[in-house]
């Protein structure tokens, strides 16, 4: 019944639910965690909450490149 | 702290703001006559309509209270900035897509299109009307929070001013605002963020003792409890200080107070060492605020009305850099973190000692180290001292913020302005792509708000961001602010119309089957302006004291509660019935609004009263009330299955 665009929204977002509960979960419950510096003295708190919003963008993108254009749409534009 | 207006800055921001309005009554009027805006949405291009997309969602509110919030507690306001942007990917991954396949473009539309019921009309109607006023709150609190250290008003002048200008522009013109307004505004508020991080990198850290206005604060010890008095009498001019007794309400408080003239000085009596150490305590100053027949008494003296009379400090200062520097110079956008990460910051937190009439607001300084500050848990204590009622409440906002942009009525619409779908999806990537850059900028905004030294202690957050840029230059303060500003006059322009609408056509039109023509019509939506617009204006003077992003917060959740769980099942459950959908959009508005309105927060904040437990165990509702609307319209929709079973 989902159409292959709205099919590809829901993965993509049990994808980024994944992602974004992770931080959540860690921040809720083991917030220690979270003080760790992997990368350059900067904490994970800090790394962890860029990576959520540039991979908010990256699945953006990814999003809009594999969704095609429904046919119906597609043969409006033919004018 | 005593805020005067400087005539060049006060210049540079009217002549923004009529300019901006200027260009949005052009493209409005001419939008009128070349029959009807929405006829031009397909000539839009993609990048400026994303770009607008940023201008519509970052109210003064994205900007205002997370950056305040940054700037008192640390990473916890960077918590919004996630939620907020995160709830992008719900709303076009999720919603759009469906909706769009049912050709309908609203939340209003969507749940009306299948069933045609009254009943779902007056619902969400009542729940657009809530949800609009909840947003209006925080839109008027930040109106006030700009106006005060720009033209030196107090807050509810702002509010009026925001309010007044809104009604008048709403009930005489009817203001369109444009797409190209809104990009003008999004870009705007972007660049000048950028500009503000590249000064705040440049500038560094720099270790100091108190704030811009030179006042070090003196801190003393660690001194055996026995020489406290003793030690604090070897500072300047207390050799004669009188010591105050711990009589009344100050008995047991961890305060010690001097008087000295006029002057009343209080230090803050900390154990030295962390598992206590009863031997030994320190002595950090601390700044008071008192009301007194009328009066306003900051460290015992009547606050001035002129720079150089008695006022509170201003604060916000780093106390140690790590390796024992004195100033950093210009950092990296990464070793602005690792540094910071290695210092220590001076917060300030507050306690009221005694009741109403001899009310003493004290302000005491809270050391805090970096790798404290850039975790979360600042604001959201539960997080660190391992209570489960405090756990709840954060996952309780996080899931509020998750799923509230794409819950809120007048979001989704710009999904729509473009000429196809895939143009919709370039234009909501661009969006993404500018809300997010704003978000990461909002970070290093408000770290640089808290060690600017410009911050006022009594502000609950708002106003940091105007005073870190004033703290900068006045001119760059004075665009900052109008750009803001000008953002607080779109949004509430938007939503007053739209809760005119939604009283007009929802609740009279629809609901109630009033006949109206198109003249009735007009005069009952701009009836109704007036109201919403008077209602906002006190609801903003009332909600003074809290952080502007902290009450969108709120505004999210009464719009998650009330409105995704029936636009989610609509969309993806066939068994959904007109019955399951008001049941829950009622429920879940109502007990979202009730727990916000009997909670803890409120009581304090906006009732007043100090020590108030509320009577909800946590203040965030969305944990409860989200899963609450969607258990609701299950149980309904089965139970009146067979009476509706008809519409499919």
């Amino acid at each position: 019944m989902l159409t292959k665009n709205a099919r590809l929204g829901l993965i993509l977002f049990a994808v980024y639910l994944i992602f974004y509960g992770g931080f959540v979960f860690i921040s809720a419950f083991r917030a220690d965690l979270m003080e760790a510096t992997p990368y350059a003295g900067v904490n994970l708190a800090i790394l962890y909450g860029f990576a959520l919003i540039v991979g908010a963008f990256a699945l953006a993108l990814l999003y809009g490149f594999l969704c095609t254009d429904d046919e119906d749409e597609v043969k409006g534009e033919q004018k | 702290m005593i805020y005067e207006s400087s005539t060049s800055a006060a210049a540079i921001f009217f002549i923004f703001v009529g300019v901006t309005l200027a260009i949005s009554f052009y493209l409005g009027g001419k939008a009128k006559s070349s029959q009807g805006y929405f006829a031009a949405h397909g000539e839009i291009p993609w990048f400026i309509n994303g770009v607008a997309f940023a201008g519509d969602y970052l109210s003064a509110a994205s900007f205002l209270g997370i950056c305040g919030m940054i700037a008192l507690y640390g990473y916890d306001g960077f918590l919004y900035s996630i939620g907020f942007l995160a709830g992008w990917i719900v709303a076009l991954l999720v919603v759009a897509e469906p909706m769009k396949r049912m050709g309908k473009f609203t939340f209003a539309d969507a749940l009306d299109s299948r069933f045609q019921s009254k009943g779902i009309k007056i619902a969400v109607g009542i729940s657009t009307l809530v949800v609009s006023v909840f947003y209006l709150i925080p839109q008027m609190v930040g109106a006030g929070a700009l106006i005060t250290p720009l033209l030196g008003f107090d807050h509810w002048v702002g509010v009026l001013i925001v309010g007044v200008t809104v009604i008048t522009i709403v009930v005489t013109a009817g203001m369109v605002s444009t797409t190209y307004v809104q990009f003008i505004k999004g870009a705007l508020l972007v660049v000048f963020s950028a500009v503000l991080t590249v000064v705040i990198l440049q500038r560094g850290f720099d270790q100091k003792k108190g704030g811009e206005d030179g006042y070090e604060f003196s801190n003393v010890g660690p001194v055996a409890t026995a020489d406290i008095e003793s030690s604090l009498r070897q500072l300047d001019g207390m050799d004669d200080a009188e010591l105050l007794a711990a009589e009344g309400d100050w008995k047991d408080q961890p305060f010690i107070r001097f008087s000295q003239g006029e002057k009343l000085r209080v230090w803050h009596v900390v154990p030295a060492a962390e598992p206590e150490d009863s031997e030994n305590v320190l002595l950090r100053e601390a700044q008071t605020l008192q009301e007194v027949g009328g009066k306003t008494l900051v460290n015992g003296e009547e606050k001035g009305k002129t720079k150089g009379e008695a006022e509170l400090h201003p604060i916000g200062h780093v106390s140690k850099l790590p390796g024992g520097q004195e100033k950093t110079g210009p950092l990296g956008p990464l070793s602005f973190f690792s540094t910071l990460q290695k210092s220590e910051v001076v917060l300030w937190r507050k306690q009221v000692v005694g009741t109403t009439a001899t009310k003493t607001t004290v302000f005491y300084q809270e050391p805090t180290h970096g790798s404290e500050v850039l975790s979360p848990g600042g604001k959201f204590k539960g997080i660190r001292e391992g209570k489960l009622i405090g756990k709840i409440n954060f996952l309780s906002l996080m899931l509020a913020l998750f799923c509230g942009t794409a819950s809120l009525p007048h979001i989704l619409i710009r999904y729509y302005t473009v000429k196809d779908a895939s143009a919709a999806r370039k234009s909501t990537i661009v969006g993404i792509a500018t809300i997010g850059f704003f978000y990461v900028l909002t970070l290093y905004l408000g770290l640089g708000a808290m060690t600017s030294g410009a911050l006022d202690v009594s502000d609950s957050g708002n106003m940091a961001a105007p005073l870190l840029a004033k703290s900068m230059s006045p001119t760059l303060f004075a665009i900052i602010s109008a750009i803001a500003f000008t953002t607080v006059l779109g949004t509430v322009s938007g939503l007053i119309l739209a809760s005119a609408g939604a009283v007009t056509h929802d609740l009279m039109a629809s609901g109630m089957g009033i006949k109206m023509g198109d003249e009735a019509k007009v005069r009952v939506a701009k009836i109704s302006s007036v109201v919403v617009g008077a209602i906002a204006i006190v609801l903003g003077i009332q909600f003074k004291g809290m952080n502007v992003g902290f009450l969108v917060g709120w505004a999210f959740s009464i719009a998650a509660s009330a409105n995704l769980p029936a636009l989610v099942m609509l969309l993806f459950w066939k068994g959904t019935t007109k019955q399951g959908i008001i049941t829950a959009v009622v429920v879940g508005m109502v007990t979202s609004l009730g727990w916000i309105l009997l909670s803890a927060d409120t009581m304090q904040s906006v009732y007043g009263i100090s020590d108030a437990k509320g009577f909800v165990p946590f203040g965030q509702p969305g944990i409860v009330t989200i899963p609450l609307g969607f258990l609701t319209l299950i149980v309904v929709s089965l139970m009146t299955k067979d009476s509706s079973g008809s519409e499919k």
